[in-house]
């Protein structure tokens, strides 16, 4: 049976009166956990800025058509030159639409699948864009904007307007924040794009487009799918392109394939398209990581350091102690109650130094034209961090107070009583 | 009538710097009430055989019964109960926890037996301080106190407990006539009316004489 409240009354003594050392070594864990829970807050809050960047607006996978030459040539097919050495010169591709053909049906059987959190059919075309007499090229998207609002964060970036503008709006065009400054128009002006083959066609501008990356906002705008078929005169089975969300991007690689094969179609899953992201995010947690262990490392050897030398000044404590009835383990947790004492105080101050950080780092301003949402730092601040933290500070100084507090358990009384 | 202490043939070495055969055969009862003491040449082996009969040395040979139960080759764990729950012990030098209070010192034991709610212990523990004439003394910290005063803490903490036997190092080696006086009718007091047995090492043959009992000892064995 363990009475811990003679326990803790004892280490809280000792604690008490050897106030500088104890202070000295909560801080030193105060430090680690601070620095980590404002470094882990930092990156992480950095690291879901960037994934925001790209990788929300880009689709989990994306089917699509590429005009390529065809690998097998007809020649090779023929058996009577079997075997013979054919030279083809002046290779084309065979002439094909860039449409996917099946993607209506291909749609269809996505909304099915229980692992896609939603499918959404796009148009890309080049178009031109005239206004007065500037002519820019670019490329107009038709989509279903509300589709796309719900699974990507487009409406982040729509920095005027609204998707619910576009969609009540048939000949209503979100444009890029580039082309709008080039030209200088703004929500509610008029503007004239003509397709490739010639055709123009008035839209009216509802809303302004700002995804933070020039050579996207400098050409591209969004329009009602059914519009940009219209303008370019084709049916509303023309879809150019597929962009598929799952609930799980893990899974994305797999699935690629497999439509790849299913619907012989090309399909880019988004780790293919990103692979450079992923090791960045994954060295920044490293380093997170790095600091923040040195220095709780560092903060459990001044523990360990200010217990030994306790145990060595309260030497005739631990004999006293276990003559009138203490047994060995009754006086390791003595020792231990303090270090983890030193733990829990110095780890919950800790905690709100690193929330006190994070809250002055996420106030401060951080303003750039690649980023209009963002007007301060980044910073998580994920619960989960924090019970990491204290389970840390914890976990540090439990080992830092096992091994002095295991040399108390094994001293003998007798030797320390006649003082040898 | 049923022993309180018995020792059947324990014998001990101390192998460092050389095999030193420190108690030779010892063997002796202690009856209930019994108020006896030890005497003997310094370095015969008295604080030696007071350690082992402690409970805190189990490094001997032969048998040590407590009680009529046999202690020898029992677990730490079950040692430090049975010290707490029935081992009184003084030590030659008055060893308190500095940095306590006289009263938390004498409560500590008793805490740790945790058989008795905290303000019963408290009431106690000012009991056993007055009856040794340092009530006043009980809120005053430890080191701030006279040697002799914290011997007199030192048996007032051996008692909190009511144990069956109390042992002591010397304690009375330093107290004056007047105190050294008083602490042994305290003694002669708690063997008659509370049946308390005393196991007392002493280098004060007057202390001695007046005791129930002197085991003398010479070169770790006892003459008689
Ligand atoms: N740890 C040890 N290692 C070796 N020899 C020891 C050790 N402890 C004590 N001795 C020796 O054992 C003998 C008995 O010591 P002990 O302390 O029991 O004597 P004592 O009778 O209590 O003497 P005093 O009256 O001076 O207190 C002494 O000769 C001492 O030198
Ligand atoms: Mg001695």
């Amino acid at each position: 049976m363990t009475n811990w409240s003679v326990i803790l009354k004892i280490a809280r003594t000792h604690l008490t009166t050897k106030m500088k050392s104890t202070v000295t070594a909560a801080l030193g864990v105060t430090f680690g956990i601070g620095a980590y829970i404002t470094m882990a807050g930092f990156m992480t809050g950095l690291n879901n800025l960037l994934d925001g960047l790209t990788l929300n607006r880009t689709p989990h996978i994306r089917l699509y058509n590429e005009i390529a030459p065809s690998k097998k040539q007809p020649v090779s097919l023929y058996t009577d030159f079997k075997g013979a050495f054919n030279v083809v010169t002046s290779i084309k591709p065979k002439e094909t639409q860039i449409k996917i053909h099946n993607a209506l049906p291909i749609l269809k059987y996505l909304k099915t699948k229980e692992d896609v959190k939603g499918a959404t059919p796009q148009l890309q075309a080049q178009i031109f864009y005239l206004s007065g007499s500037i002519e820019l090229g670019g490329i107009l998207i038709g989509a279903d904007i509300m589709e796309e609002a719900r699974l990507s964060n487009i409406n982040d970036y729509i920095v005027s307007g609204s998707p619910e503008a576009l969609k009540n709006n048939a000949n209503g065009i979100l444009l890029g924040a580039g082309l709008a400054d080039k030209m200088s128009l703004s929500v509610g002006d008029r503007i004239q794009v003509a397709t490739v083959s010639g055709s123009i066609f008035p839209l009216k501008i509802v809303g302004i487009y700002q995804s933070g990356l020039a050579e996207i906002d400098n050409a591209q705008s969004y329009v009602n799918l059914k519009t940009a078929q219209r303008i370019l005169g084709q049916p509303e089975n023309y879809i150019t392109d597929i962009h598929i969300k799952l609930f799980d991007i893990e899974a994305a690689p797999a699935m690629a394939k497999r439509l790849e094969r299913q619907f012989d179609i090309q399909a880019i899953d988004i780790k293919e398209a990103n692979a450079q992201f992923e090791t960045g995010s994954s060295i920044r947690n490293l380093i997170t990581y790095a600091v923040s262990l040195t220095l709780l490392i560092v903060a459990g050897f001044g523990i360990y350091n200010i217990l030994n030398m306790l145990i060595y000044e309260k030497m005739k404590d631990i004999a006293i102690l276990k003559a009138t009835g203490f047994s060995g383990r009754d006086v390791s947790l003595i020792f231990i109650s303090q270090a983890v004492i030193i733990g829990l105080l110095g780890g919950i101050l800790g905690l709100m130094v690193g929330f006190g950080l994070s809250v002055l780092i996420d106030n401060t301003p951080f303003e750039t034209e690649a980023l209009p949402t963002i007007k301060t730092y980044p910073i998580n601040y994920n619960p989960l961090y924090y019970v990491i933290g204290i389970g840390f500070a914890l976990l540090s100084t439990f080992i830092a107070g096992y091994l002095p507090a295991n040399k108390a358990k094994n001293m003998d009384p007798i030797k320390i009583i006649r003082g040898t | 009538m049923k022993l309180v202490l018995e020792t059947r043939n324990i014998n001990k070495h101390f192998y460092k710097p050389k095999d030193f055969h420190v108690l030779k055969d010892i063997s002796f009862g202690i009856q209930p009430g019994e108020f006896t003491s030890i005497v003997g040449k310094s370095g015969c082996g008295k604080s030696t055989l007071l350690y082992i009969l402690s409970t805190m040395d189990t490094e001997y040979t032969g048998e040590l019964y407590l009680n009529g139960q046999l202690i020898t080759g029992k677990s730490n764990e079950e040692l430090s109960r049975i010290r707490n729950r029935h081992i009184g012990f003084v030590f030659q030098f008055h060893y308190l926890l500095s940095e306590f209070s006289v009263l938390e010192n004498v409560m500590l034991p008793a805490k740790k037996l945790a058989e008795k709610s905290l303000e019963e212990i408290e009431h106690d523990a000012q009991e056993k301080l007055k009856m040794l004439h340092i009530g006043h003394l009980a809120q005053q910290r430890a080191s701030r106190i006279s040697g002799g005063e914290k011997q007199r803490v030192a048996i007032a903490r051996a008692l909190i407990n009511n144990p069956t036997i109390l042992m002591g190092d010397e304690p009375t080696g330093n107290l004056d006539s007047h105190n050294s006086e008083n602490v042994f009718n305290i003694f002669k007091n708690l063997a008659q009316e509370k049946g308390l047995s005393l196991l007392v090492v002493t280098h004060d043959n007057d202390f001695a004489k007046r005791t129930d009992r002197i085991i003398e000892m010479e070169d770790g064995s006892i003459l008689k």
